[in-house]
């Protein structure tokens, strides 16, 4: 039975509660925060297990590596308190159910996970990729299962990532690319959570699209462009590698705009805050995201996860910004067509 | 050649009539599970007056006239049960004419909806008309006289309600104009405030006239459309989700739709709705309105509005959609067919399980596609199954859970929707007698000869 990794001594003795202190959306202070997480992990009931809208930033906020996240999806699973409404747990619980159904390039030790993201096949294409094409793997057998935890359903994600684990295992890959940030929480924070064994070493797709756009530099034109990233809520999981998004920016000669929703700060695209909260959630968040995105002078949208482009790309383009994902700026960058509408 | 081909070649010329093999094969079945039956002539008029002369010979000869537009129906409406002329109207086809400030398109009587569709486009890209979710070749009159639904239906009704009169040639060969047409030039009502005719022919499907001429109301085609699915678990809840929707008198269309394949429709009821601007502020203050709507289902946890993939998306955005088809050649083979009862919104759950119940009952592919008409007065729920033409077990199954259909449909207080002439003698049987005395009063006085689509509500 695989268990939660969770000391409640380090939120006993935390100087700052930041995992809720923080909060974007409940306002808690460091008093009421400390207390929460106590009886949260006593299994008591609490304010945050119904009030937290799983932007999963607490995970970030948290410096001492405790998973307060992971353990209020835990403890609201316990207690059946549902986040979003049946019909749409039901909907992923059936989406990313393995069906056996899958695609495999030609399997080395290196290889891209495109997780079950099918916008992705299209993506990665070109000479960033030539080094490790055609090596990858696509489909729901691969699914991480990391967005259950937006439907408090460790369950889920317990009895599928040990299996998912071990088709990476039975494959013999020893470096799994995740070309998204939850492909790559998964390997590098949820399972050590849980005390899952890797087998493989995780990278995260901007420290490899870094480590080739340097390989490339001769190729590089610099874009000239202004960008303002839109940065997911999984990107909470691997808070680790987002510099490398400034660092990508440098390298291709784009203009990252500081703005009030970054880092830390930043906001998610709204599309889980609709399923659980409804309309007036997701609209503020949108509005305030995009508002920032036009008042700080960004022309396009940088997007890093499929799902926010999804949900945001028509929305920036009414007001007047363009919407791309990381991969085609970078192949923008060196010379090569986007394969999405820029 | 035939007297009767010679007598119809002079109408209509020879190239235009068949008593040919080749012709009667195709005309003999449409692409449903009637059995095939052969006409002995096919004509394609070009003219009212060609019409007229078709009728009058057959009823000369006590020959069935059979009208046909594409022969979509998918329950032999258009198969000539008892032989005789299959009048293929597709040489009508023109748009005679657009009254843009009085919104309606009069049109002859084999014009398809793609073709009004691809006209207004052109030349008039602030009007549409309702388009049924059928190929594009289906025709509007036929659509009309089988009280077919399409985009628009909930908040305007059956498409027999979107029209301002038809002109009819009688099975006696005599032109008759029906609605404002009858006394002035403008076609404008169908009936009021004069009594309503259109009755006489809209629904009997081509058992009591031909329609030669067609008024079709057209509407404000906003700048834009979209689309949104709220998901639900329980069919218990759906009728109260429809009430909710409708109550806003905002969405433009209400369609549900529950399907077990693939993996993302799964276990869910979706109940989708369209809203139309010509802002973003218009669209978005009905996408606001309606989300409102639903809070309190939100809340409960007892639905929730879902992501839409692009893909997805485009589909549900298509007019005619066209995933229909999709959804056909599931089990290969092509195989497709649905019974549609028309019936109360609050019926709804019970006919959902009766849906999966057949389907696990006859192991078959299906699909429940319902469409919410005027408002919520009702809806036509389609028990739509999948099959291989080529495996003829699974045709027999199919078969089989339509009749469980049919039976269901009456249980339950529904109405056959372009039902098979097996449903309609099920229905005349079951229809109040004095309702039945009426229908035979009509058909009688109009057809003597019984000549119309015979076999089609033969009240007798």
């Amino acid at each position: 039975m695989l268990s939660l990794k969770f000391n409640v001594n380090v939120c006993k003795n935390c100087p700052t509660s930041d995992c809720l202190v923080k909060c974007q959306y409940m306002n808690i202070d460091k008093d009421t925060a400390r207390e929460q997480m106590v009886k949260i992990y006593n299994g008591e009931d609490s304010f945050v297990l119904h009030d937290c809208v799983t932007c999963y930033a607490c995970e970030e906020y948290c410096r001492r590596g405790n998973n307060p996240f992971y353990l209020i999806t835990e403890r609201r699973e316990e207690k059946g308190i549902l986040t979003t409404p049946r019909a749409i747990t039901n909907q992923w619980v059936n989406i990313g159910e393995p069906t056996g159904k899958y695609r495999l390039g030609d399997v080395k030790g290196r290889v891209l996970s495109l997780g079950f993201m099918p916008e992705l096949l299209q993506l990665v294409k070109g000479r960033l990729f030539e080094d490790v094409m055609p090596s990858y793997l696509f489909g729901n057998d691969f699914f991480c299962n990391v967005v259950f935890i937006h439907f408090a359903k460790t369950s889920i994600i317990k009895e599928r990532l040990p299996v998912v684990i071990d088709k990476y295992r039975n494959l013999g890959v020893k470096e799994v690319i995740c070309m998204h940030d939850e492909c790559y929480g998964a390997f590098a924070s949820l399972a050590p959570a849980y005390g899952i064994e890797v087998p493989f070493t995780p990278i995260h797709y901007f420290e490899y699209l870094y480590d080739r756009l340097k390989a490339l530099s001769d190729v590089i034109t610099p874009l000239n462009i202004t960008v303002a990233y839109q940065r997911p809520c999984s990107a909470r999981l691997s808070a680790d590698k987002q510099h490398y998004v400034r660092d990508i920016m440098e390298l291709i000669g784009v203009d990252l705009v500081h703005r009030e929703y970054e880092d830390e700060n930043a906001l998610c695209c709204g599309e889980v805050m609709g399923w659980l909260y409804g309309y007036d959630l997701k609209y503020d968040l949108q509005k305030r995201n995009i508002d920032d995105m036009v008042k700080n002078g960004a022309d396009y949208c940088l997007f890093n996860c499929n799902a926010c482009q999804n949900a945001l790309s028509e929305k920036v383009a009414k007001r007047g910004i363009k919407s791309v994902h990381m991969i085609d700026l970078c192949r923008m960058a060196i010379g090569e067509k986007p394969e999405m509408e820029v | 050649m035939s007297d009767i081909v010679r007598l119809l070649a002079n109408i209509v010329g020879e190239r235009y009539v068949s008593d040919q093999e080749e012709e009667a094969f195709f005309y003999s079945r449409d692409p449903g599970l009637m059995p095939a039956r052969k006409p002995d002539y096919v004509v394609l008029p070009k003219t009212t007056e060609e019409i007229q002369a078709i009728v009058r010979l057959a009823n000369r000869e006590k020959t069935p006239v059979v009208p046909m537009g594409a022969s979509l129906s998918l329950t032999g409406l258009a198969i000539p049960l008892r032989g005789g002329i299959v009048v293929d109207m597709k040489r009508m086809n023109k748009i005679i004419a657009v009254n843009e400030k009085s919104r309606y398109a009069l049109v002859e009587g084999g014009t398809s909806q793609g073709a009004l569709k691809s006209y207004l486009i052109n030349k008039y890209p602030r009007l549409r008309h309702s388009l049924p979710d059928a190929p594009p070749a289906a025709t509007i009159a036929a659509n009309i006289m089988i009280h077919g639904q399409g985009r628009l239906s909930q908040q305007h009704g059956f498409n027999s309600d979107m029209i301002n009169g038809f002109e009819v040639v009688l099975p006696s060969g005599e032109i008759c104009p029906i609605g404002s047409a009858s006394m002035t030039s403008d076609w404008f009502t169908k009936g009021a405030p004069f009594p309503d005719l259109s009755g006489l022919f809209l629904g009997w499907c081509g058992s009591t006239g031909i329609i030669t001429k067609l008024a079709v109301r057209l509407y404000p085609n906003k700048k834009m459309r979209d689309v949104e699915i709220f998901l639900i678990d329980d069919e218990a809840i759906v009728p109260e989700v429809v009430f909710e929707i409708t109550h806003t008198e905002l969405a433009e269309d209400v369609l549900i739709f529950t399907q077990p394949l693939p993996a993302v429709f799964k276990d869910n009821h979706h109940v989708s709705f369209y809203i139309t601007g010509d802002t973003d502020e218009e669209l978005e203050f009905k996408r606001k309105i309606l989300w409102k709507a639903l809070d309190p289902f939100i809340k409960r946890k007892d639905g929730g509005f879902m992501s839409i993939p692009p893909g997805v998306k485009g589909s549900l955005m298509e007019m005619p959609q066209t995933s229909a088809a999709r959804i056909a050649d599931i089990k290969k083979g092509g195989g497709f067919e649905y019974s549609g009862p028309v019936v109360p919104v609050e019926r709804y759950p019970e006919c959902a399980r009766k849906l999966t119940e057949l389907a696990v009952k006859y192991d078959l592919a299906y699909s429940g596609m319902i469409r919410i008409i005027a408002g919520g007065h009702c809806m036509m729920y389609a028990f739509a199954f999948t099959f291989n033409r080529a495996d003829a077990n699974m045709v027999e199954r199919t078969k089989k859970a339509l009749e469980e259909v049919s039976d269901f449909a009456l249980e339950i207080g529904g109405l056959y929707w372009k039902p098979n002439v097996d449903e309609q003698n099920m229905a005349i049987k079951r229809m109040h007698p004095n309702t039945r005395n009426l229908m035979r009063m009509v058909k009688s006085n109009l057809d003597p000869n019984g000549i119309m689509n015979p076999g089609n509500w033969e009240v007798v």
